[in-house]
């Protein structure tokens, strides 16, 4: 195997000129989609993802409702055209288990059992895939589960860190992800100082997975500023251009 | 006793409000002594509760409301009604007729058919069982004229206003008639299509201003000048 591409140069720049310990440049939108209930955008350095929320609503097929609290479905999908070669639409294997982590990650942060017998459909289409979309998808998703009113413990924040070149480095893109050692992706709710995903994919000594498990937190934080800018922006906006116009007159 | 907001500021879920004795009012939780937001909303701190104003929910049910909903579906002694909420409501035959209602003679979808907007009352609520309508009472029923309009359920009290303020400055000014669903939707009759349009147009102002001050004298410019203006 020939291994010529160097993920970390000798000053400690990445590929796309970031340090070891920054994020990717990101963007985040609420209240997007007006036929959701609730929904988000995010563009997290060439990620493009759109979350949907509908609900809580009466669960179609009805023998899937709970007694006791709210089901929540997850889809998470790639579109055919998210990533360089054509991905079939069908759910793949690894979306299936990536609706799976990401719903887990969530559920605890909704207060379910205050709706029983309903269900909130959870819709995260990724329009652009380039590395730790999981992490993206999740952050995005709690935006828009925000967005549609729904009571939450806190919101959830995912992000990514990973060993590339021998570096332990924050929120990997697609060629760090693919040709790196290793790559951990935390979702975070920061409030509660709880983890609600943990995965790793690759190889760590357990001081370098400690290190990188901090990092993932670090950036969590980082990220979870943003989310709450977000989410107040749109009323925010409004507010300023009302009371400017108080001012005017 | 430290509390970490100004009253009226916008809070996300998960931002820690107060610590110490205060109590959870509405949405909000408390994990040992300390008070969390549930929901993105306004904080307002009143004595040693702490509350947040949502600026967006859906319709939660609740005994005594008025709604307005759409009938879905017609049953063997009874209507199902979307009230816009987690969960659908029924309204029973027997509740819609005075005499005993027989299957056999009276034909559902006569009285009320599949689309039909009514005036209702929850009368019965609870988690376990869905909501249960009633339309005995005075104004209550089948909605025959005028327009209706949907606004986040969160708005409804500022439409309404404190005691009841701004929805009679909106009637007075609109010249319409306005009965506000606590379900969101909003049913407006006025004499003539412009005043109605009028209303609608305030209701909306309303709802997308509703987290700011001044609200109500805006409204009110904003009426008189739609007024003027189509004179």
């Amino acid at each position: 195997m020939t291994k010529e591409i160097k993920l970390v140069d000798e000053n400690g720049v990445r590929t796309d000129g970031r340090k070891p310990d920054e994020l990717r440049p990101i963007k985040l939108e609420v209240g997007i989609l007006s036929n959701a209930d609730g929904s988000a955008y995010i563009e997290q350095g060439k990620n493009k993802i759109l979350a949907a929320v509908y609900g809580p609503r009466e669960v179609h097929p009805r023998h899937l409702a709970l007694p006791d609290r709210a089901l929540l479905r997850c889809r998470y999908h790639m579109a055919p055209f998210s990533v360089q070669e054509r991905k079939s639409p069908a759910p793949s294997r690894r979306e299936v288990e990536l609706s799976k982590v990401i719903r887990e990650a969530l559920e605890p942060a909704i207060f379910l059992e205050r709706f029983p017998r309903t269900s909130i459909d959870l819709f995260i289409e990724v329009l652009q895939a380039d590395g730790g979309t999981r992490a993206a998808g999740v952050t995005v998703a709690s935006l828009a589960l925000a967005d549609a009113g729904l009571p939450m413990r806190d919101l959830v924040v995912a992000c990514a860190a990973g060993k590339v070149d021998g570096c332990i480095v924050l929120d990997l893109n697609d060629i760090e992800d693919k040709e790196g050692t290793a790559d951990v992706p935390v979702a975070y709710m920061p409030s509660l100082n709880a983890v609600g995903l943990l995965q790793m994919d690759g190889q760590l000594t357990p001081e370098e997975f400690e290190q990188a498990f901090n990092l993932a937190l670090e950036g969590c934080k980082r990220i979870y500023e943003l989310q709450k800018q977000a989410l107040k922006a749109r009323y925010l906006a409004i507010k300023e251009a009302v009371e400017e116009d108080v001012e005017e007159k | 006793m430290p509390v970490f907001f100004e009253n009226r500021n916008i809070v996300t879920p998960g931002d820690l409000l107060a610590e110490g004795n205060f109590e959870a009012g509405r949405n909000t939780y408390k994990i040992d002594s300390k008070i969390y937001a549930c929901k993105l909303g306004l904080v307002e701190y009143k004595g040693r509760t702490v509350n947040v104003v949502a600026l967006n929910t859906f319709y939660v049910p609740s005994v005594g409301d008025l709604v307005i909903g759409k009938i879905v579906e017609i049953n063997l002694h009874g209507w199902t009604v979307d009230i816009n909420s987690p969960y659908f409501a029924t309204l029973r035959a027997s509740d819609f007729f005075n005499k005993a209602y027989k299957p056999q003679k009276d034909e559902l979808s006569e009285f009320l058919d599949i689309g039909d907007l009514i005036q209702a009352k929850v009368v019965a609520y609870d988690r376990t069982r869905d909501p249960l309508l009633t339309i005995r009472e005075p104004g209550l029923g089948k909605i025959t004229r005028g327009q209706i309009v949907k606004v986040s359920p969160a708005k409804i009290p500022r439409i309404i206003g404190r005691k009841g303020s701004m929805i009679s400055i909106l009637k007075k000014e609109t010249r319409c008639n306005i009965t506000v669903g606590q379900n969101g939707l909003i049913h407006i009759f006025g004499c003539n299509p412009e005043d109605e349009q009028i209303a609608v147009l305030a209701i909306k102002k309303i709802e997308l201003e509703a987290h700011t001050s001044g609200l109500t004298d805006r409204v009110t410019e904003m009426i008189s000048k739609a007024r003027g203006g189509g004179k």
